[in-house]
């Protein structure tokens, strides 16, 4: 049956029902910071939602990539936030640059190093006893 | 019940939603539901440089169960209202 015979038009536009959303394309924030773009073509009272042509949008610094991934089914769970794009917005700032999955996988471990090492040092230190 | 009905109130009302990830999104309340999923729109994100890739996010849907606080209006807020709602509910309705 479907769940939403028994719902009017107008109370759909004024539930929080993803309804609203369905077939437009979206981005999905995940717990673990990841952030997927795709159409929305299903979902569920648990925040499960059906990506088609679904990518993730890796950000480091001021470089991104768009890696492909195709159809992802999320489990609701580790949904953080579903954000309507609007098409007539830029969807990144201008200064922002498009590279490969190469140079932003090569970028991303550059940063994870660079924070690591930020995070040993402060070990190091830590018997001053900042902040 | 009683927090489900009083962000039913709200609606319509500007509000801050800080997550349990630290971003912090300011938007007009559109709804909310019982598991207070909430829906906001004419949203922009607090600290906007730290978070690029919300840019282009105009409304949005917020998972309840991630949410750490919501700021209201403080003309939102009758604490009275809400002190005798409070009562009544633990008094079982």
């Amino acid at each position: 049956m479907n769940p939403m015979s028994w719902a009017t038009p107008d109370d759909v536009l004024l539930s929080t029902s993803l309804a609203t959303y369905l077939d437009k394309k979206i981005i999905v924030l995940l717990r673990d910071g990841r952030k997927l773009l795709g159409l929305l073509r299903s979902f569920d009272q648990f925040a499960n939602v059906v990506l088609e042509g679904a990518c993730e949008r890796v950000i480091v610094g001021d470089l991104y990539c768009d890696v492909p991934l195709g159809l992802y089914v999320i489990r609701g769970e580790n949904v953080v936030l579903i954000g309507e794009l609007d098409l007539g917005k830029e969807e990144l700032p201008p200064h922002m640059a498009c590279v490969s999955e190469a140079e932003i996988r090569k970028a991303q471990k550059a940063d994870r190093e660079s924070s690591d090492l930020k995070g040993t040092m402060r070990k190091r230190m830590e018997f001053l006893d900042f902040d | 019940m009683l927090f489900f009905s009083y962000f039913k109130d709200l609606v319509g009302r500007e509000v801050t939603v800080e997550l349990k990830n630290d971003l912090a999104i300011r938007g007009t309340l559109h709804s909310v539901d019982q598991y207070l999923n909430i829906k906001l729109e004419n949203t922009r994100v607090v600290d906007q440089d730290k978070y690029p890739h919300m840019l282009s996010v105009r409304n949005c849907f917020i998972r309840g169960s991630v949410v750490r606080y919501v700021q209201l209006p403080p003309e939102g807020v009758d604490i009275e209202i809400l002190h005798d709602a409070t009562r009544r509910e633990a008094r079982g309705g």
